[in-house]
């Protein structure tokens, strides 16, 4: 019985604790591409710099608080910093919008020819980025590192392995679940949200019952503002914030709206899970929770893993590209582009 | 060929020849060997977006199976590494060639013999058994091959044949991958295509890293063998000594500007060849039915033509002429680095050449490639210059100034970022548009 035990904590340890706190971080990245794919109409490169933004802009915030010696205990500066950090997206956003984007909607240019000038976009934000705050690896953690670590966990409970809750987890966890729950509150609740699905749906019968598309168009940007930042900050926190991994985020990000369903917010969040949970089993090495479910005769030799942890990444493209040709509505059955 | 491209080109030539000046010969022929090899890049880009409307976001891959290509052929092959592992290697491979029939065949043969549900496992249960398989075989092999003086080799080695040959086999092989990833890709539109082939270029890449027995992986081929003289045999002679003396050049240097114009005069003949085809073509029946198929995919089926065969053609051509150009790219830098590999620079980068120059317009292709390039290159003294400039006024150890000074190098993405959107915005068709025909 107990060793049952030591495995489920083992899985919840290396599994399911950072394949939660990595799910919620991807689809906050993906309910922004899908609200901008399912309104503006266009797949936005400059996601992933745009999270990237959002996350320096905060950290700029949790400098300046940490050198006038604002401080939180045990919860972290950038907790607090990041109200700012979304004000800063939402200007960016909006800027970007009537300097960039709002031309190409006018002259109803092609999904395509949006898909490129986000290109631009990205290209422009990653220099800037880069610019402010240099290309380096950033740290802007302070607090309490962890709800709970191994070594507590082990003599609490008394069991071989050990679980390890850090306090970006947790904070990953909460904040995730709020927003979204906020984002699918206001989709359904509120009137702008009505308005928006109506837009989303069909524009031309929008148009024709007098709902205002800049409006609604005003409202998606500032509502992927909160979910930007957010994105980019949490994971930024969690990980380490560098400029550079912003972009490689990209492509998971789209992955995981593309394999929820891409338009459908639902399948956006399912995306990033599925997108996490799969990197996570598929390259994490069995033979430890093996060794404690199997008799000691039938312990396996080697580390019992799928795929080397080096494709890790790799995977969420595979998945990516399996979607794409085998089901590319989704599993939550959104549009085909 | 009209006014506008003969002052575009006369103005990237008078650009190149301030570098030359100002800085130094060396690194002007540098940037000019570089933008001939972009210029192919766009081409094949070009060929696919400009002609056909084409989204490919996976360049970069592309780029790097022609770098592959100029490894295999090139390297001597590691005889220890053959005799450790080889065998068992190609084995594994053709394993897995038959695992793949048999399921493909399979596939085929119960279409409407068997329920979805049983084919469905059957197919499962072939592949992962077929998977373990080939990982039974090959993984052993692996080990044993990368054993052989890991620090040196511990991959299998090439093909010893000269490196000019792999221009040709890069070409070709990225052609065969881009068939596979068309076959697969091709049937979805804009966005899904260029996320999609974005993703696999991901992969290969991935591979190439971390297949240590194909091209050493993050471990790096160096010391490729080159097509032209090496600077140290040039020195040696007579001539180039007289003629350092009289140009008043060091001797370093001179040979290695001699060396630089060897692979300019290889890179320009391709790029002379190459173009002259695409335009031939693009004059063609062939080149106006392309234009037809994507200017109006429908009415083109209508008209008999094989929209999906057209697409997957050009996806294969334009592809291999980017595998012609990594192949080309590996053999000037004489070395293999798969970490270099990233889609800002061989992917992202080569779009903007493409959109800035004009697509669908060959000129406008190769001028693109060749502005750009300068710029991504000479943004950095440039931007450098201009802070100093800006901030010439402040302290030397003013914290404002260091910050600028520091951060000069970022401005070239900030600047490409810029050129494209205002590009985008008022010269949609790009520097040379498309002609009218």
């Amino acid at each position: 019985m107990v060793d049952i035990i030591n495995a489920l904590v083992l899985i919840a340890n290396f599994i399911v604790v950072p394949g939660l706190t990595y799910g919620c971080q991807l689809g906050l990245g993906a309910l922004g591409i899908t609200m901008i794919y399912s309104v503006l109409r266009f797949s936005n490169f400059a996601h992933g710099e745009m999270m990237s933004f959002g996350a320096m802009t905060t950290i700029l915030m949790t400098w300046w608080m940490q050198a006038q010696g604002i401080s939180f205990g045990a919860v972290p500066t950038a907790l607090f910093a990041l109200p700012f950090g979304i004000v800063a997206v939402i200007a960016l956003t909006l800027t970007a919008d009537r300097l960039v984007f709002r031309y190409y909607r006018s002259i109803k240019a092609p999904p395509v020819t949006m898909l490129i000038v986000s290109m631009g976009l990205m290209f422009f934000l990653g220099g800037l980025i880069r610019f402010i705050i240099g290309p380096d690896d950033q740290n802007f953690f302070d607090g309490q590192r962890f709800i709970i670590n191994a070594r507590q966990f082990k003599e609490m409970t008394g069991l071989n392995e050990g679980l390890a809750i850090k306090t970006t987890q947790g904070m990953t966890l909460i904040l995730a679940v709020l927003m979204v729950g906020f984002v699918f509150w206001f989709l359904r609740h509120t009137r702008t949200g009505k308005s928006m699905r109506a837009y989303a749906n069909n524009e031309d019968l929008a148009l024709l019952s007098g709902i205002n598309p800049e409006r609604v168009i005003l409202v998606t940007w500032v509502i992927t503002a909160f979910l930007v930042t957010l994105a980019g900050t949490l994971y930024g926190l969690d990980k380490s914030y560098k400029p550079f991994t912003y972009l490689s985020l990209l492509l998971p990000i789209f992955a995981s709206a593309i394999v929820g369903g891409i338009g459908s917010p639902i399948g956006a969040i399912l995306g990033g899970f599925v997108i996490a949970f799969s990197e996570l089993t598929i390259t994490f090495a069995y033979k430890r929770v093996l060794g404690y479910l199997l008799p000691q005769s039938l312990e396996p030799q080697g580390l019992m893993q799928l795929l080397s942890t080096d494709y890790k990444i790799a995977l969420s493209f595979l998945i990516l590209v399996l979607v794409l040709i085998l089901k590319p509505t989704g599993i939550a059955g959104g549009k085909v582009i | 060929m009209n006014m506008r491209v003969i002052a575009v080109f006369a103005l990237m030539g008078i650009l190149l020849a301030i570098v030359g000046m100002v800085q130094s010969w060396n690194v002007a022929f540098n940037i000019l060997n570089l933008c001939v090899i972009s210029a192919i890049m766009t081409l094949g880009v070009n060929m696919q977006w400009g002609y056909a409307g084409l989204v490919n976001f996976g360049v970069m891959g592309f780029v790097a199976v022609g770098g592959l290509a100029a490894v295999v052929i090139a390297m001597p092959p590691v005889e220890a590494a053959w005799q450790a592992g080889g065998g068992r290697l190609m084995l594994g491979f053709g394993v897995m060639a038959v695992v793949i029939a048999v399921a493909t065949a399979f596939w085929r043969m119960t279409k409407h013999r068997l329920s979805r549900r049983a084919r469905y496992i059957i197919m499962a249960a072939i592949l992962v058994l077929g998977y373990g398989l080939v990982r039974y075989i090959t993984d052993a092999a692996v080990v044993a091959i990368e054993a052989v003086e890991p620090a040196k080799s511990g991959y299998l080695g090439g093909f010893g044949l000269p490196i000019l040959l792999s221009w040709a086999v890069g070409a070709v092989v990225a052609g065969i991958v881009a068939m596979l990833v068309g076959r697969i890709a091709l049937g979805l539109r804009s966005d899904y295509l260029a996320i999609a082939t974005l993703g696999i270029s991901e992969i290969m890449i991935y591979i190439l890293k971390n297949e240590d027995w194909l091209a050493r992986g993050v471990k790096n081929v160096s010391g490729l063998p080159r097509p032209v003289p090496y600077e140290i045999d040039l020195q040696q002679k007579a001539w180039l000594n007289q003629l350092a003396e009289t140009s008043g050049q060091s001797l370093a240097n001179a040979s290695s500007i001699i060396v630089k114009l060897c692979y300019l005069s290889l890179f320009v003949a391709v790029l002379v060849g190459l173009f002259w085809l695409a335009e031939k073509a693009l004059r063609a029946p062939w080149g106006r039915m392309m234009r037809a198929i994507r200017d109006n995919e429908v009415a083109a089926e209508a008209m008999g033509k094989d929209v999906k065969g057209r697409h997957l053609q050009i996806f294969i051509l334009g592809s291999a002429v980017l595998g012609l150009a990594g192949a080309m790219l590996t053999t000037l830098d004489g070395q293999f680095t798969p970490h270099s590999y990233q889609p800002l620079r061989f992917t992202f980068l080569v779009w903007v050449m493409v959109i800035v120059g004009g697509s669908g317009n060959n000129y406008g292709a190769i001028i693109g490639g060749f502005i750009i390039w300068f710029f991504w290159i000479e943004a950095e003294p440039i931007g450098l210059w201009l802070m100093d400039a800006l901030t010439a006024g402040l302290d030397a150890d003013s914290p404002l100034r260091v910050h600028l000074l520091e951060s000069a190098a970022h401005t070239r993405l900030m600047t490409m970022g810029v050129i494209m959107l205002l590009v985008l915005r008022f010269s949609p068709k790009g520097l040379i548009p498309e002609a009218k025909r």
